[in-house]
């Protein structure tokens, strides 16, 4: 039975007609079945047209890999219209992964070799579609031969393949290299873009191939002036502008040839400034090639008066009304910002402008561009665009739209005033958006502007009082009503309007902020804190606040609840501590990783019994102890230090920090006291994980004939500093340089004010019993800075 | 350089595709659905170009046909829309009117030289 042989038209129409896609999947299925049966009987008329039916469906999606040696048969005919289906379903049905495809390279080979163009450009064709790495290494010698065939159409479609070669096979370079040079005199302009395409490649993969080209520079520059000064010609025009392709590729070898070599750079230059100056740029070709030769200004080595000329020109395509024109001139001035700060300055106006664009990938760009454009002279106008960009700016731009400026406030504040307005003002406008150290950094910033507690307390509770919904704003305006309320309730301040505030009205808004489903748990614990800290910065009697805390000792949340059951201890048991305990906080240092540390180590003592207070007193007893012996005028009771027991609080903590003593820049010893024979020598480290923290040890050495006896050392320091010592290693100092005796003393210096010591020395020696007190005040720089 | 060429009809349908690098089959689904889906979201009043993993894609629509190019990071790409551009001027040139299914079939082949100007297109369409 002979199966009717419909015509490719034929076969399209059936199956444009077929209404569903069950009823085209039985045409192409009944169809598929009629070639399957050709190709097995062998139909030498008619293959090549079974074979495009089949093409046709491969592309419908059906499969179609029954005839891939369907195509090694016609592509081996000698009838051009049996290559060229042959060719096409080599192109479709073979590549890489088939193990057929490396039959056809015999075919390939002859069909090089034969001489009719033709057949030479679809094998040249095939070869660069689907030319695998093995392919091309064969074939390569007969694709260069074609290079200098006379007839142009090889010669670009061998160029054409030998990119593709180089893509997959980089060590046949040595093989295309010499011809390049002579293409590149060719004036088709088809075999020139292959040309300037192979060029690039070969310098893309290899050093040495990038160095020969250097040569073609000059003949690169003049095709390029050529095609520029010379009017368009018709066949290569596009909107005015010949042939854009080629001078965008030229532009780009040019780049790369140009990258990190003076001297190219150079020839160069006047040919760059002619192009950007003659293009006409008011259509799409014209700004594309304006685009590339900015981007190859940017590239190469060029003079300084270039690269003011490629700001502008891209200064110019921000103020197109064409959004793809924009988009591609933020893109480049972001790149450029950072070599070329003060020319992109210049465009700082449009650049803000483009803020306000209703395409969010444009607005994002423009973003960027005007935050890397902040500097000392203009922060206070980019500030203010910025603030009013981040009230009606989408959501996902909000988060760096806030933490940009935060940045950009924090280094370039003019004063202190203006940072903390700036910061209240963006945490009011986008507060869930900021950085978790945003609150952090505020509180430092707030807490070292003394003149300006009055003001920043004044500013928060307002802001505080009408809304208390931004939760880092919350936290900070807890904090602050804590530590200054008692500025709060003063009444005057010359910065801000008068604000008369009760002090019930206070405590109402904190207890708000503490019942509110709004709070975050951390949230409710500033406020916990600050209640407490009012305590004692209010006149009022405090029985409200203790209501508060008494309710929150059986607060469901552990952190909560283990707080105010410690204020609560405050208030019934050491009551007299309270006003100590709640002092207001010294100047917090700036984050370390050993404050994190310390307060994280200090969480995980969760105790709930009224333990935490015990280590405060000790402390205190053992240094009044200490400080009692000593009649001499060293300073009197020292405050206890100002402990906040709560573990919760992220801010310093003065004590527990970690033990280990580790090495670091060694500092001299130094010598104290010399009597007798009997020395006592000094000698400092300095941890490096704690700069606060100094250890001294005392070492007590007797070069005399008699032993020292009964030594006792005592230390006594400054008022800012916390002193330990610890127990001496014996109290008798042998003879005759004997065991020296040493003694371990940890000094806490958190202001890192200048040390000074006193120290008191008992002992026997000699018979006699002697007493020394004596200052130390030439310690070393080292000790304490 | 080019990665991938397609040519996607409103509905969403891959009229035509052509990839550059080698991608697997059920790969190059994902990708086309996902670059369709990004690109029919755009309205007119943004920009054609849209950066996708690592890819940027540029697209330009005619009529009820988008076409979507993928390239990567080097490319010039005001170039590249200028170049969809340019492609479908000289199919319409050579064909009248653009042909959906004649078309596809005769892109992929070299056509003959009947115009030179053609010739010099289809060599941009390879060298890229």
């Amino acid at each position: 039975m002979v199966a009717s042989s419909l015509k490719l038209q034929e076969l399209i129409q059936e199956i444009r007609e077929a209404k569903t896609q069950a009823q085209e999947r039985e045409v192409i299925q009944k169809e598929c079945a009629h070639i399957r049966a050709s190709f097995r009987d062998g139909d030498p008329l008619h293959s090549h047209r079974q074979l495009a039916k089949l093409l046709y469906a491969h592309m419908l999606g059906y499969p179609a890999h029954f005839g891939q040696m369907e195509c090694l048969k016609l592509i081996a005919s000698p009838r051009f219209t049996d290559k060229r289906v042959g060719y096409l379903g080599a192109m479709l049905l073979l590549d890489e992964r088939q193990d057929a495809h490396l039959l056809i390279t015999n075919s390939i080979k002859n069909d090089l070799s034969q001489g009719i163009e033709a057949v030479q450009g679809l094998a040249l064709c095939t070869l660069s579609t689907m030319g695998s790495a093995e392919m091309c290494r064969d074939l390569a010698p007969e694709v260069e031969k074609l290079l200098l065939q006379p007839s142009a159409y090889v010669r670009k479609k061998a160029v054409l393949t030998a990119v593709h070669m180089i893509r997959k096979v980089p060590e046949l370079s040595d093989i295309f290299l010499p011809p390049c040079a002579q293409l590149l005199h060719e004036r088709h302009h088809g075999i020139l873009l292959g040309t300037v395409t192979l060029i690039t490649e070969l310098c893309e993969r290899s050093p040495a191939a990038l160095k020969h080209f250097r040569k073609v520079v000059p003949q690169l520059v003049h095709t390029l002036r050529t095609l520029v000064m010379t009017g368009c010609s018709t066949e290569h025009s596009v909107s005015g502008v010949s042939d854009p392709f080629l001078q965008v590729q030229i532009l780009r070898l040019l780049r790369i040839l140009g990258r990190n070599h003076e001297e190219s750079s150079e020839t160069m230059n006047d040919l760059l400034a002619q192009v950007a100056t003659n293009t006409d740029a008011s259509r799409n070709a014209g700004s594309a090639v304006l685009f590339e030769t900015v981007l190859t200004i940017m590239d190469i080595r060029s003079a300084a008066g270039l690269r003011v000329l490629a700001v502008n020109i891209l200064g110019r395509f921000l103020l197109n009304s064409d959004r793809n024109i924009r988009y591609v001139a933020l893109t480049s001035l972001l790149k450029l910002v950072q070599s070329d700060h003060s020319a992109v300055q210049r465009h700082r106006p449009t650049v803000v402008e483009c803020l306000r664009e209703p395409d969010a990938s444009l607005s994002r760009r423009a973003l960027e561009l005007s935050l890397a454009l902040v500097n000392s002279s203009n922060v206070r106008t980019m500030t203010q665009e910025l603030q009013g960009f981040l009230e009606s700016c989408p959501p996902d731009l909000r988060a760096d739209c806030a933490s940009g400026i935060l940045l950009a406030a924090e280094r370039f504040a003019p004063t202190k005033r203006w940072h903390i307005d700036t910061i209240l003002r963006v945490l009011t406008t986008a507060g869930t958006y900021v950085r978790d150290d945003a609150v952090a950094n505020l509180i430092q910033l707030i807490g070292g502007a003394q003149e300006l507690h009055a003001y920043s307390v004044r500013r928060l509770y307002s802001a505080l009082a009408e809304d208390i919904s931004q939760q880092p704003l919350v936290q900070v305006a807890a904090w602050c009503i804590g530590e200054y309320g008692d500025l709060l309730l003063e009444g005057t301040c010359e910065e801000t309007e008068p604000l008369q505030v009760e002090e019930d009205v206070v405590l109402a808004l904190l207890e708000r902020v503490l019942q509110s489903h709004m709070s975050l748990p951390a949230t409710r614990g500033y406020a916990l804190t600050a209640l407490m800290k009012l305590s004692t910065r209010l006149h009022g009697d405090n029985n409200r606040i203790c209501q508060v805390m008494s309710i929150y000792g059986s607060c469901q949340d552990v952190e909560l609840q283990q707080r105010a059951v410690e204020y609560n201890a405050l208030f019934r048991k050491y009551d007299h501590l309270r006003a100590a305990v709640l002092e207001k906080m010294p100047l917090v240092e700036r984050g370390g990783p050993q404050v994190n540390e310390a307060a994280k180590e200090s969480k995980e003592v969760a105790q709930l019994s009224e333990a935490a207070p015990v280590p405060t007193e000790t402390q205190a007893s053992k240094l009044l102890d200490l400080l009692d012996l000593l009649d001499g005028p060293s300073e009197n009771a020292q405050h206890p230090p100002p402990l906040d027991p709560t573990p919760g609080d992220t801010l310093i903590h003065l004590l527990d920090l970690p033990c280990t003593p580790l090495p670091s820049a060694p500092i001299p010893n130094l010598k104290v006291f010399e009597r007798e024979g009997l020395q006592l020598t000094l000698s400092f480290v300095r941890p490096p994980g704690t700069p606060t923290l100094l250890l001294i040890t005392v070492t007590a050495t007797n070069t005399s004939g008699g032993d020292v006896t009964h030594f006792i050392c005592q230390v006594a320091v400054p008022k800012s500093f916390q002193l330990q010592l610890q127990a001496p290693s014996g109290d008798t100092v042998p003879a005759q340089g004997g065991l020296p005796m040493t003694q371990l003393l940890r000094i806490l210096n958190p202001n890192k004010a200048p040390l000074r010591l006193k120290l008191r020395l008992t002992y026997d020696h000699f018979g006699q019993s002697v007493q020394e007190i004596f200052e130390v005040n030439n310690l070393p720089v080292e000790t304490w800075q | 350089m080019i990665k991938f060429f397609l040519m996607v009809n409103k509905q969403g349908q891959t009229r035509l595709s052509k990839y550059y690098e080698h991608v697997e089959i059920n790969k190059r689904t994902l990708l086309e659905t996902e670059v369709i889906k990004s690109c029919l979201s755009r309205s007119n009043e943004q920009c054609s170009f849209i950066e996708y993993k690592d890819f940027k894609l540029i697209y330009r629509q005619y009529a009820a046909l988008f076409i979507v190019v993928g390239v990567n990071d080097t490319e010039n790409e005001m170039a590249i829309y200028e170049f969809i551009h340019n492609f479908v001027e000289v199919l319409d040139d050579y064909f009248s009117r653009v042909g959906l299914h004649v078309l596809q079939l005769l892109l992929i082949e070299q056509p003959l030289p009947a115009a030179s100007r053609l010739a010099a297109r289809a060599g941009t369409v390879s060298a890229k």
